[in-house]
Parts: structure tokens; sequence; C-alpha cells
């Protein structure tokens, strides 16, 4: 970890279990995704110092901010922080010009006014200055609230489902604003988001938490291609997780065979893997290729699984399978709904896909063999 | 119509105003926002003067301001003087039964406060004096006002308590209910009549200012 930049490393059994280290350096959007209850406000308003947990550290720019070891921790109002609230707590008594002026008091009183008219024109919110929330509509109030954030000059920006409150089509809006506004932040960025293509639309790493603990942090492509462990796996919305045996590797060809359900499949060479071990392993969706019916096509001799559809979901350009296996075990992938309707997949229907070998990605076992997720 | 009382009970319904906001804001801030033990208990304590007689209330008063208990006590050893069947005991007497009519507006109205406004009003750089003073206070602007208009209004009316507490003594602790009741005992109606509707135009007219002012705050803004 650099000096720069947010570092925090936080932990309590009770009342809300926490386990977490993170670091966040400046100008870098990390994204704290998890199911809800798994921590990830609490660990937002511990570094906002609107919560203290019993033990841990949190430093930013080389500044201690809390140190449960000393007893230390300041207070919100000294550490500098922006945060956009889940809800904007907008002062709603205050115009949205008072409302940044308001967080300024760090600033001269007589560059406040200016300042705060021209953070309202970065979040395109010109000419509303005089308005109270409550003449606001929900993008906008967003906006406001960003703008206030930013208004306190702060060292790290924290934001909590900032778009969670506002329709689709202003999210989507909302979303490129922040990622066109952040080339001009070089402070670190944390959102807390239970969208995970929110996460992997924004930010540059992700950190995954359940339970309070953090499981990983990675890149997006990283995250959802390589998860550490099953349980990351399946937080980040996979369903191909199964179990098998290495039965042979070679380094020199960088293959690895593996053995399941009777059959052998091909991937990449995995150090950590010996023969004979045993493992998890993730065939993610997007590695899934269904062969065409009646024709051969490239890389079908790659990893072939035959299996009857079990379900077909049609949503819009996509169509969700679920296919049967011979093994019992049920395999999940998308084809565009055009292809599905030209290989005239329908429930019942035999088909045969194609596990890329690139795509397979081994993990350690689960100590408890738990069937895969369905 | 005796202006002395009016006098009397105008003084005293202001004072009890005076004393009772920032008490009041206190204790409702409290009991909006902070869980403790006894939270319930005190919260009972509070409303206990809607429930109790005025006149039991004024007994218990009455005895405690004695010099043989420790308000008494405190009392004499503080100003030399008694509180029984003075200004003072009948102030202190009124602030203690409007308590639940300042209270229980202005909790209602921290209550309404979200949470989070107030954080971020620390997380933006405020302290909890700062904003107390330009969140808390202007949201909660409707209740403060309720409360004021409801103590003033109630203390202009009391009549048990200060009566039990005060006596009836004319420029100290003769009070305008009291007067007019005087009057009726007296058989002197006119007098009677003319001082309730002093009295009705006073309360209405403060009723009326002080909900007109909260309500152009509460139009606009929230």
């Amino acid at each position: 970890m650099s000096e720069q930049g947010l570092a925090v490393t936080l932990g309590q059994r009770t009342p809300i279990p926490l386990d977490a280290a993170l670091d966040c350096a400046p100008g870098e959007l990390l994204a704290l995704v998890g199911p809800s209850g798994s921590g990830k406000t609490t660990l937002l308003r511990s570094i906002a110092g609107l919560y203290r947990p019993t033990a841990g550290h949190i430093r930013c720019n080389q500044h201690t901010w809390f140190d449960a070891a000393r007893g230390f921790s300041l207070p919100p109002q000294r550490r500098r922080v922006g945060v956009v609230f889940q809800d904007y707590a907008l002062f709603p008594h205050l115009t949205a010009l008072q409302n940044l002026v308001a967080a300024m008091g760090h600033r001269p009183r007589a560059e406040r006014k200016q300042r705060a008219a021209a953070l309202l024109a970065q979040v395109h919110l010109e000419g509303l200055e005089a308005r109270f929330p409550a003449e606001l509509s929900g993008g906008q109030r967003q906006r406001v609230a960003l703008a206030r954030a930013l208004a306190r000059d702060p060292e790290v920006l924290l934001m909590d489902e900032p778009f969670s409150a506002v329709d689709q089509v202003t999210r989507r809006k909302l979303q490129r604003e922040l990622a066109l506004l952040r080339s001009d932040l070089s402070i670190p960025l944390v959102l807390v988001t239970h969208d995970l293509d929110e996460a992997v639309r924004l930010a540059d790493r992700i950190t995954v938490l359940h339970r309070g603990a953090t499981l990983q942090t990675a890149p997006p492509d990283e995250l959802m291609l390589h998860p550490a462990a099953t349980d990351v796996a399946r937080l980040v919305g996979h369903q191909n997780l199964f179990r098998g045996r290495v039965l042979a590797s070679n380094a020199a060809s960088g293959r690895l065979w593996l053995e399941w359900q009777g059959q052998t499949l091909e991937t990449g060479y995995n150090p950590a893997f010996p023969p004979g071990s045993d493992v998890s392993w993730l065939a993610p969706a997007s590695h899934v290729l269904l062969h065409r019916r009646g024709r051969p096509s490239l890389g079908e001799r790659e990893n072939p699984v035959d299996g009857v559809v079990r379900e077909l979901v049609v949503l819009g350009e996509q169509t969700s399978v679920t296919l049967a296996l011979s093994g019992g075990e049920l395999l999940n992938f998308t084809v565009g709904t055009h292809a599905a309707r030209r290989n005239g997949l329908a429930p019942g229907v035999d088909a045969r896909v194609s596990l890329l070998a690139d795509g397979i990605h081994l993990m350690a076992p689960e100590p408890d063999a738990q069937p895969p997720m369905r | 119509m005796d202006w002395e009382a009016l006098e009397v009970s105008l003084w005293l319904a202001f004072w009890t105003c005076v004393v009772l906001t920032p008490v009041g804001i206190i204790v409702a801030r409290q009991l909006a926002w902070r869980r403790f033990r006894g939270r319930g208990f005190v919260e009972a304590l509070v409303a206990l003067p809607l429930v109790l007689p005025p006149t039991v209330l004024g007994f218990y008063l009455l005895v405690s301001f004695g010099s043989d208990w420790p308000i008494g006590q405190f009392w004499q050893w503080l100003t030399g003087g008694s509180l029984v069947f003075t200004f003072e005991g009948i102030l202190i007497a009124s602030i203690i039964f409007n308590l639940p009519f300042a209270v229980q507006p202005l909790q209602r109205a921290f209550e309404a406060i979200p949470h989070e406004v107030r954080e971020a009003a620390w997380c933006s750089g405020l302290s909890t004096w700062q904003t107390f003073w330009r969140v808390e206070l202007p949201l909660a602007w409707p209740g403060l006002i309720s409360a004021v208009a409801l103590t003033f209004a109630h203390t202009l009316g009391e009549f048990g308590v200060v009566l039990m507490v005060g006596g009836s003594i004319s420029g100290e602790t003769k009070t305008i209910a009291i007067a007019i009741y005087d009057r009726v005992q007296a058989f002197d109606e006119a007098a009677a009549g003319n001082m309730s509707v002093l009295l009705l135009l006073i309360s209405f007219i403060t009723i009326g200012i002080v909900y007109g002012l909260a309500g152009r705050r509460r139009g606009v803004r929230v």
C-alpha cells in the first residue's frame, strides 16, 4: 500500500461482524459489492466516522483517521470525507446552492457562493441554484448530493448506493456523468452498490463482501473470470460450479486434464492443482458455446458436453438456457435469441455445447460438499 | 377589569416560555434520538401532568415547596425566601405542568428529522452546535412554534395548580383565571365577562400569530 490514498482494516465480532481490509489509491474507483446485510454500508460509515468498530485502523493520505488500538477516532467533521447518501440526505430547508455552501465552512466566506455555483454547473444544474430539494427531480437531487459531497473538497469520496433511487434511464445517465467526472478527481472514490453490473461498468477494482468479510478485491474482468473461491463465484452470479479431480497436467504444453462425471475436460495448466487433487471448477456462462445443429462449428472438439434443454427463458435479445447434463447436473448459459430459434432450442430437445478450455477456472474444493448453487 | 391579574398572567406565560423552550428542546432531543435505559419512564414522567388532576399536582408541588422538603430547602438556601405563595413558586409549578405541552411537539418534530440528514451535516463539516442551529432547529421549527403556543396559552388558562401553589395574592400570584373565578364568586358577572373576553382574544391572537408563523415556514420548504 502506498502512503497516498485510503487504507482500511477493520474487524469486530458483534453487533455487526466485520473482517475487512481494503485500500483505494488516489483517482481509483473501488466498488464494494455484496448482498444486502453484507456490511457494505457499515464499512462505508466506518470510513466516514459515523460508525466505530471495535478493532482496526483507517489511514488516509498519511493521516490516521481511526486507530482502535489507541482508542483514537477523528469525528466525521475532521475527516474531510464527501459522502453521497443513499437517499441523498439533502438539507430540505436549504436551496441547492445553500446545501453546497453549508459544506464549505473550510473556505473563506467570500468565495463560497461562487465555488458552489461552479460545482452545480459541473453537475449540469445551472439555473436550479435557488430550488429547494422538494422542487427537484430524483436525478437532480442526486446531482446536488454529489456536488455537496465535492463542495467539502474531500480527501475521499464515499457513495452509498447513489443510483438506487432513480429510474433506469436516469441511472444510466448519472453513471455516465460519474464516469466523466472521475477524470477531474484525484482522490480515492469508494462506491457501495448491490448492482454487480454497475460495479463492473464503473469500477477500477471491485471488493466482494459477504457477512462483513472482504473476500476478494480484483479488477472487474479478473473477478468475473477468476474468482478466488466458490463463494465469490456465487456472489458474482456464477451458476456453473462443479466438482472434479485433476487427472494429469503438463507444464510444458500448458495443459491440464480434469475428470468430471466420467468425462475428461481439458483446460489451462495450473501449478496449484497437481494430479489427483480435488477441485471445484467454474465454467463461466460467457465461455459456454452452443454447437450448431447438424453443422460442425469452430471449437466443436473443445470439451463437448451433451444434455437436454430443461428450461428456456427469452429475455429480449438474449435467451437464458438451462441444460440438464447426462450426469444430472445443470449447466446455464446464454445465447442470442435468434440463435436459439435458428437451432430449434426448446425444452426437451437434445443439445451439445463446448466448455471453452480458457474459460474453465479451477478453485480449491469447498470444505463441505455443497451441491452447486441453483 | 383586574389589570394586575392580567399582568401577572402575561409575565407568568412569558417566563414559562423563556425557561421551558430550551429545557423542552434538550429533553425532546434526548427522547427523540437517544436510546437509554429508563427512557419510557422519563417519557411517562413528562406526560404525567396531562393526566394528573391539577389539584393533585398542585398539592404535591405545594408540599415539596415547603421548608421540610429538599426543593423548598434548596430555594431557601439560594434566595433566603420561600417558594410557596410567590411568583417564583407559580413559575416553577407552571414550568412543570407545561412540560408535556412543550416536550411532546418538539419530540415529534425532532423525530421527524431523518438521521441521515444530521449525519450529512456532520460529514459536511458542521459541528454538533452548527448542526443544531442550521439544520435541526430550522427543521423542527413548526414543532417549536407549537410548543411555545401551547405553553403560552395553557399557562394563561391554568387555574388549579396556580391556586394551590400560589394562593391568590394580588400582584404576586393572582392570575387572570383566578381573578375571573373571584369575580364570579362575588356575583360581578360584568367584570368576569370582560376578563373572559380579553383572555379569549389574547389566546386566539397568540395562537393565530404563532400558527401563522409556523405555516409560513412549513409551506414552501419541507
